[in-house]
């Protein structure tokens, strides 16, 4: 069991400890903090979503807003005009996230667009979207695309329910991602992903389909990140382009991956759980402390960034789980 | 319609362009030396605009003259920025240099916003209504003298880039950094002098550009990403290139802004940096690598 995510005994301890806490903590916290947990997981779960491509395949992409905005405008416009439920409209929801991932992964990588420019491509086509959704009457336009809202309804099957169900949707999309990135990584394809990441040509030359792998990479990572979509469309139940589309929701959802430390199994949730509880602390004390500046926490969020990136390059996880001995280091007997 | 109407748009266009062009050109000057990504661009030319903003409120100085100003304290800034940050990371991977310039790009729109407040700020020039007639065209007194300062400007940097020896010793590190250091330049220093013009270069646009726009710190994002589609457009690295893609990319938000709904004009720089991205990856005017 302790060879799940390499970690060591004391590892294996922390994360029944944390798993269990998570499974409880609606019985105990109020509901102002099981919005803040529900905000938390969804960043992870996004953030693992990025990772796939970013961490395990070294694909850079700066418009991961585009499958969260796919995914929550395709699955709510199926809900609100249809009558499809989101169990159902979540597939229809990966799919067209999947198709416009492998759209823009065929434009650049048959085309040879790489790093930077494979960036910019992305950042261009989630600008793209939000431009278009603006003028997208039939899902609201500008105006936003609202979903009908009932007071105390419960229907887990249209996933209309109380705070506490969202916060185990939620809870229930990290685990399962956890173990679906490690299952990825274990496999044949992880194995390639890893190979084309540190040197693309080498893996060329040894057989590795590089066209290929770095597709499946932009799928799995699309897929998932709209299934993030979905949930935020029945989660807030109103949708704005300038919002779901924006390059600052792309960025935000890159932070936890890259704060965590990218390429790990355990980054992305960490990330999630240090920067949304940071942004919630800086906004107490600039209230206790009767400061109304607007900016101010953003001014903080960027200092953390550049301390974070400054300090701990590769992240807080692989330096934490180092300093704790929470991971068997290279070498070490299992 | 009479085709002077397309004259004068398309005019106008390329003379916001020009400005949008040297403001490119700084962010080219910067990737193409230092190989580093300025994600904080925008808001650096949002600090020009704002200088020359409050530079106009207090000495009431033409935005013209406020640009010198606002190129040396610009100049300063981007040289303590690359030696006290941003040269540790020319060797990490992009990513990692990204979210650098992010965080810097944060702290500056934030404390900009903090600073003047979000609502629009603009500079009294005695000349904001004048119009010049040339030919069938009729166009705006601001928008000339903008677009004319931005091929001085332009010029100078050309100029210097490749007569002055500095200049060339700037080229031969962007060409190979390790045979510059072999030959004995100072990489590092070069590098500082380097980011330094380029911040120059765009503090210069930003001061150029509240003669065309009124300043808000909302604006900064958008121009780093504009200045990104037109250094991409133009070709990285290639000082024409930046100057030709701010012209296209200004005559074509202009042309759409008329045509369509002004709302989709920037889908159409949009537009144009896809089909360069696909057709010519290396931009107009940019080198096959």
């Amino acid at each position: 069991m302790s060879g799940l995510l390499g970690v060591t005994g004391r590892g294996l301890v922390l994360l029944v400890l944390a798993a269990l806490g998570l499974a409880v903590a609606p019985f105990v916290a109020d509901r102002y903090l099981v919005s803040v947990l529900t905000t938390v997981l969804w960043f992870a779960y996004v953030g693992q979503a990025w990772n796939v491509m970013m961490g395990f395949s070294g694909l850079l992409s700066l418009g991961h807003a585009l499958y969260v905005g796919l995914g929550a405008y395709v699955s709510a416009a199926l809900f609100v005009h249809f009558g499809i439920g989101p169990w159902a409209g979540m597939v229809l929801a990966m799919l067209v996230a999947v198709v416009a991932g492998c759209i823009i992964g065929f434009l650049g990588f048959r085309f040879g667009v790489k790093g930077v420019h494979f960036a910019l491509l992305t950042i261009a086509f989630a600008e793209v979207a939000r431009i278009g959704f603006d003028h997208i009457t039939w899902v609201g336009g500008s105006g936003g695309f609202f979903l009908p809202v009932e007071a105390g309804a419960s229907d887990p099957l249209n996933l209309r329910g109380s705070p506490v169900l969202f916060y185990y949707v939620a809870l229930a999309l990290v685990v399962g991602a956890l173990f679906l990135s490690r299952a990825l990584l274990h496999s044949r394809l992880g194995y390639q992903w890893l190979a084309v990441r540190e040197e693309p040509d080498a893996a060329e030359a040894s057989g590795v389909d590089l066209f290929r792998a770095r597709m499946t990479a932009v799928a799995v990572s699309s897929a998932l990140t709209a299934l993030g979509g979905v949930f935020q469309a029945f989660y807030f139940n109103n949708l704005f382009p300038e919002q779901v589309f924006s390059m600052g929701r792309s960025i935000e959802i890159i932070l936890p991956a890259i704060v965590g430390g990218i390429g790990t199994l355990v980054g992305p949730i960490l990330g999630a759980f240090i920067l949304t509880p940071l942004g919630e602390v800086l906004t107490f004390l600039i209230e206790a402390g009767g400061l109304d500046l607007p900016g101010l926490k953003q001014l903080f969020y960027g200092a953390a960034l550049v301390a974070i990136v400054v300090f701990r390059p590769e992240g807080v996880w692989p330096w934490l789980a180092r300093r704790l001995r929470l991971v068997r280091q290279p070498g070490e007997g299992a | 319609m009479p085709i002077d109407y397309y004259l004068n748009i398309a005019a106008s266009g390329l003379l916001t362009g020009l400005v949008y062009g040297l403001a490119a050109l700084g962010l080219s000057v910067i990737f193409g030396v230092v190989r580093v990504v300025n994600f904080a661009h925008g808001e650096m030319m949002v600090a020009g605009m704002y200088g020359a903003v409050l530079l106009g409120g207090w000495l009431g100085l033409d935005p013209l003259l406020s640009a010198p100003l606002m190129a040396a304290l610009l100049f300063a800034c981007g040289w303590l920025l690359q030696r006290g940050l941003v040269n540790k990371f020319v060797e990490r991977p992009e990513h990692m240099q990204f979210i650098l310039l992010l965080g810097i790009a944060t702290i500056l729109v934030n404390a900009m916003l903090m600073l003047f407040g979000p609502d629009a700020r603009n500079v009294q020039v005695p000349y904001s209504f004048d119009t010049v007639e040339i030919g069938p065209m009729l166009l705006d007194a601001v928008r000339l003298r903008a677009g004319a300062a931005a091929i001085v400007v332009a010029a100078a940097l050309f100029a210097f880039f490749r007569f002055s020896r500095t200049g060339k010793a700037i080229r031969a590190c962007a060409d190979n950094p390790l045979g510059a250091r072999v030959v004995g330049l100072n990489i590092d220093g070069l590098y500082a002098l380097t980011f330094g013009i380029g911040a120059a270069v765009v503090g210069v646009a930003g001061a150029l550009m509240t003669l065309l726009v009124d300043a808000r710190p909302q604006l900064a994002p958008e121009y780093t990403l504009l200045s990104f589609i037109i250094v991409i457009v133009g070709g990285l690295g290639s000082l024409p290139g930046a100057l030709l893609g701010g012209v296209l990319i200004g005559m074509s938000e202009a042309l759409a802004g008329f045509l369509l709904t002004p709302s989709l004009k920037s889908l159409f720089s949009y537009g144009v940096l896809i089909v360069v991205l696909l057709l010519r990856p290396q931009g107009l005017l940019g080198k096959r690598s």
